[in-house]
């Protein structure tokens, strides 16, 4: 099948970027090299284009105990503009996937869902909601998106394309009116960097990208370094992370997961919760500089006890990390591991999945 | 463009090597650095390990992945280049400067079935 392509693609190839396949898109994964992209963020302001990941829009008398029925978070009498992270989740506690829930007024939710999961989220959505007094509208197709990201996002976002953002707090969004269209701003990314997602037509998002690129003052940035920036915050990637077969709890994403309230996939987790987890999401550092890659078996006591899901020679820090998926017995903070890189087995240690500290705009 | 110099052999996996006497410098050619992107790790034998023509001795790893390297010759290590351990970004620099290990020939003839600089050249701009 052909992959899809973004409202920006020709702009990418005019760039020069790199285009690799991801999530059913051709999509740029480096322009100049990840390193300095990544660094733009981490130190002034990058941007994204995200187009590929899906937007759902819930509506309806029912919508908000819909929305709270198929999702783990709890959006129960949310303010106007609240955004909430979470997971949908199947009977059996697995990840449907992972998403933003944007509150945008009264009865009207906004899903935004990844790209590689458009699809088999859609259906799914549609299919719970058969006994809701609810609309369901894929607006995949209509929006453009980008995430502008780094500490001089704000201003940049001001001034550059003037629109007024410094009222929004992290975690909040606003519709605004330009050239007549209505277009949506939110605090959010997946950088671990202050910044803003906006999502409007294919038309506004070429004219957002070409602004912004104009004005000399923020790099275009790949996946590449989208996914060393979230990686190294310790943020998950359905796929890595997240999977129909893994649960949020064995994530380590328990604290969007609220069991006050119904949602499908709650009596597999709080049953999960009583027995106790087997395995478990953890970061491991290891003492050389040998890069531990997704898929690689981690060791101990001579056997296999895990896998690692993500890993790196983290860019901001120089060290070899890595959240990798253990057994249980081995997840406490400074055990012993080693990750087996090729022919050789690297020793590290269990640390927390957070290698770098955020640096949000609370 | 990718540099590539005269005189040495170069492989299909992009590694060269640069006789010298008995030995042999192999590292990555420039078009192969430029390819992987930044080198942020170069995974090295041991000295005195032995390395097969056509077999993996290594790997070189950009941030995105890791890249097996090919031994071009047969023989033994007898030296690694230390300096890639602290700075792997010197693979980007100068590939040809910076090579990755250095070996006592066991077969001279072997470079015969790798490429010049010219066949290189040619196949790199197909």
């Amino acid at each position: 099948m052909e992959n899809k392509r973004t409202c920006l693609y020709d702009k990418h190839v005019a760039l020069g970027a790199l285009i690799s396949p991801f999530g059913g898109f051709d999509m740029p994964i480096q322009y100049t090299n990840i390193v300095d992209e990544h660094n733009a963020v981490r130190q002034a302001c990058g941007v994204f284009d995200v187009s590929h990941m899906g937007e759902v829009l819930v509506t309806g008398a029912e919508s908000e105990k819909f929305v709270n029925y198929i999702f783990t978070n709890d959006i129960a009498g949310a303010p106007d503009g609240k955004i909430f992270y979470g997971m949908m989740c199947h009977p059996t506690g697995g990840v449907v996937d992972d998403l933003l829930v944007y509150k945008m007024a009264e009865q009207r939710y906004f899903l935004v869902i990844n790209a590689s999961n458009i699809d088999k989220d859609v259906a799914w959505i549609v299919e719970q909601a058969k006994n809701f007094d609810v609309t369901v509208e894929n607006q995949s197709e209509k929006y453009g998106e980008v995430a502008v990201q780094g500490p001089n996002t704000e201003d940049i976002v001001e001034c550059v394309l003037g629109i007024h953002c410094n009222d929004l707090a992290f975690y909040t969004c606003k519709e605004v009116e330009i050239a007549g269209e209505t277009i949506i701003i939110s605090r959010t990314g997946y950088t671990g960097e202050d910044g803003f997602e906006i999502y409007g037509s294919h038309a506004f998002t070429n004219e957002v990208w070409d602004k912004l690129l104009a004005s000399g003052e923020v790099k275009p940035c790949g996946l590449g370094c989208r996914d060393t920036l979230r990686f190294e915050v310790g943020l998950p990637l359905y796929g890595d992370e997240l999977a129909d077969d893994i649960t949020p709890l064995e994530a380590g994403l328990g604290m969007f997961v609220k069991f006050e309230k119904d949602f499908i996939g709650k009596e597999a987790l709080l049953n999960q919760k009583a027995e106790g987890l087997k395995r478990k999401i953890v970061g491991i550092e290891l003492k050389d500089k040998a890069i531990p890659r997704h898929g690689y078996e981690v060791e101990a006591d001579g056997n296999v006890i895990g896998v690692v899901t993500t890993g790196y020679n983290s860019i901001s820090t120089g060290k070899s990390v890595c959240m990798a998926m253990l057994d249980i017995d081995y997840t406490k903070m400074d055990t012993e591991v080693a990750v087996r890189i090729r022919k050789k087995v690297f020793p590290g240690n269990v640390t927390k999945k957070r290698f770098y500290d955020k640096n949000y705009k609370k | 463009m990718s540099k590539i110099i005269e005189g040495l052999y170069y492989a299909e996996s992009h590694e060269y090597v640069r006789v010298e006497g008995e030995y042999g410098y192999v590292g990555i050619t420039d078009y192969a650095q430029h390819e992987l992107g930044n080198v942020v790790y170069v995974d090295m034998p041991d000295v005195d390990d032995d390395v097969t023509a056509g077999e993996d001795f290594g790997a070189v790893e950009s941030v995105k992945a890791a890249s097996d390297l090919i031994s071009p010759v047969s023989g033994t290590v007898v030296e690694v280049n230390e300096a890639l351990n602290d700075n792997p970004e010197l693979v980007n620099s100068d590939p040809y400067e910076n090579w990755i290990i250095k070996v006592q020939l066991s077969d001279a003839a072997e470079v015969e079935n790798l490429m010049d600089a010219d066949a290189y050249k040619a196949m790199i701009n197909e």
